[in-house]
């Protein structure tokens, strides 16, 4: 059970890092190496400059944050729940997000400023937040995680009906629009986009890694986590808003993708162990560079149709993730 | 270091009776004292209420004279080890690494364990007799084991006091009696231990004094003679029991009748 967690960082970095160089390089515009190194250096024809550095450079630094931000709350969650099912949306955030999204498409506004769409995803986000805070809360003075859970699977199931509602009544473009929204994507990416995600997503992940062995104790049992010195009430309420609030803040950008914050953690977790002060990183690390390959995907296989980037990640992330759960079950 | 409860009184939501009801009680410093009573007569609700997990409905804690609300969560976890009745982690663990997780409280958020951790952890596992199975996943231990692993996750916070809720409910002869040394061992060395547990030949045997509760209530308390009375025991546990003194021991054995 002992591990090392050293090479396996070592190779995620390393693929990180590969992920992040070929999200930038390729793409359905193609350059020859030449070109590209001009680019890079400063030169080079200037649609092309916009190409890498205005749409594809913040494209793939907003797929690491967003990425990393999932994996990283689906830890968290996982840890905090006890539950291996959990994942960033089980709290209702991507119901709320997706309400708030659809309901401005519906509107039509969407068009009208280019912060309503992300501005509703978010508040709508928060409002399931919120929501479901308060039901979990209520209940007793103490955060019963089951009572989270259940109540973050109710809230989620309202805000689907009401999308539902919004889009029965929509025209066939606008439903077009939610769904492509629903199924995620980074085309929206931009340096503004990436500054504002990551003036949440950085503080916040960074308070999430300190948190690491208070998680490790409340994976072990709240009872003794308190037996161990931890505040678990506070560590609960304070572990599940931030985390909450870091994808929320991804979801509102790029839409609900689904799939990095329930198996990164898992995968990170089969390899290196449970400890989420090697588990929490890595997992970031590894988020980071899955959604930013899944992104290349999604701009590259059908190009120039761009396709969801949640197709990707579940296309690629549940038959690695078998494989893994397969080689674990073995050894 | 000193427990102390005064007039604890601890209902759960929905319960018509309290699950512990008045109970006072005063634990020395360095003694061995064990907490008797049938299945559900309050014996781990006891040991919430003094460990600050369980609301109180009336009385106060104190620890080391302090009252618990003044302790903070992480002075009171490197004074005070505890373990508990039932665990089981979320996702598989290593042996070694839950009972690192007995430095916790000793390094805070952010520090590195240093090579005085690492001795502890390892000199735990050692004491309880786990250090073979160190790198073994918690999940295929059998229950002694497991039972064994958090007791030595207990011995490595270095505590001042232990507090133990049927710690050798699943452990063999072996296992139990070299427990019940260690604990007597810790007692005479000054560290003050709360011993929760059905086995009461041993308890008279090995612990100092001996409280004993029936229905959240407290039906005895004094040394193992003045609490091993046949009628006090009989109305406890509902079962007619003869008391003798073992003659190697010197302890008093209580016999069920039938």
């Amino acid at each position: 059970m002992t591990r090392r967690p050293g090479p396996a960082a070592a190779v995620l970095a390393l693929a990180t890092l590969l992920a992040a160089f070929a999200g930038v390089r390729f793409g359905p515009v193609a350059f020859t190496g030449e070109e590209f190194l001009s680019i890079l250096l400063g030169g080079g024809d200037p649609l092309d400059r916009f190409f890498v550095l205005e749409l594809r450079l913040p494209r793939v630094v907003l797929g690491l944050l967003v990425g990393g931000g999932l994996a990283l709350a689906g830890a968290v969650f996982q840890a905090l729940l006890r539950n291996p099912l959990a994942e960033p949306y089980i709290l209702g955030i991507s119901g709320g997000a997706a309400a708030g999204a659809v309901g401005v498409l519906a509107l039509g506004l969407a068009g009208a400023a280019s912060w309503y769409l992300p501005g509703a995803a978010f508040a709508g986000a928060l409002l399931a937040i919120a929501l479901v805070f308060g039901v979990a809360a209520s209940a007793d003075r103490r955060l019963d995680v089951r009572v989270l859970l259940l109540s973050g699977v109710v809230v989620g199931a309202f805000f689907s009906a009401v999308i539902a509602l919004v889009l029965a009544l929509s025209d066939a473009p606008t439903v077009r629009g939610a769904v492509m929204w629903m199924m995620g994507s980074l085309s929206g990416a931009s340096w503004r986009t990436v500054g504002i995600v990551a003036a949440y997503t950085v503080p916040a992940g960074l308070f999430l890694l300190a948190l690491a062995r208070p998680l490790n104790l409340m994976a072990i049992g709240e009872d003794t986590a308190s037996y161990l010195g931890t505040n678990v009430e506070g560590t609960k309420r304070i572990a599940y808003g931030v985390a909450s609030l870091v994808a929320a803040a991804g979801v509102a950008f790029v839409g609900v993708i689904g799939f990095v914050g329930l198996v990164v953690p898992h995968g990170v977790r089969l390899v290196v162990g449970p400890d989420h002060r090697i588990l929490l990183p890595l997992s970031a690390l590894a988020g980071g560079g899955f959604l930013v390959l899944a992104d290349l995907g999604a701009r590259t296989v059908f190009a120039p149709t761009e396709i969801p980037i949640g197709v990707i990640t579940a296309f690629v992330g549940v038959p690695f993730f078998l494989l893994l759960l397969r080689r674990s079950l073995r050894a | 270091m000193r427990l102390q409860g005064k007039n604890l009184t601890v209902r759960y939501p929905g319960a018509p009776h309290p699950s512990l009801e008045a109970v006072s009680l005063d634990v020395a410093p360095g003694t061995l004292y064990a907490v008797l009573g049938p299945n559900g007569s309050g014996k781990s609700t006891l040991m919430r209420a003094l460990l600050g997990t369980v609301p109180l409905e009336t009385g106060e804690v104190k620890i080391d004279g302090l009252p618990l609300e003044a302790w903070r969560r992480r002075d009171l976890a490197q004074a005070v080890g505890a373990v508990t009745q039932h665990e089981s982690a979320a996702f598989p663990i290593g042996v070694r690494e839950l009972v690192a997780m007995g430095r916790y409280p000793h390094l805070g958020t952010l520090r590195a364990p240093g090579d005085r951790d690492r001795e502890l952890v390892e000199a735990a596992m050692i004491r309880c007799d786990v250090d073979h199975m160190a790198d073994r996943d918690v999940g295929t231990l059998s229950g002694g084991e497991h039972q064994r692993v958090r007791i030595a996750r207990a011995l490595a916070q270095d505590p001042r006091a232990l507090i133990l809720d049927e710690p050798t409910a699943s452990l063999d002869i072996r296992h139990e009696m070299e427990i019940l040394r260690l604990l007597r061992h810790s007692a005479d060395q000054g560290i003050t231990v709360l011993l929760i547990t059905h086995h009461l030949d041993l308890a008279a045997r090995f612990a100092d004094r001996l409280l004993l509760l029936g229905c959240g209530r407290l039906a005895a308390e004094g040394s193992p003679a003045e609490v091993f009375r046949a009628e006090v025991l009989e109305a406890v546990y509902g079962w007619p029991v003869e008391v003798l003194v073992d003659e190697r021991t010197g302890a008093p054995r209580v016999i069920p009748l039938s």
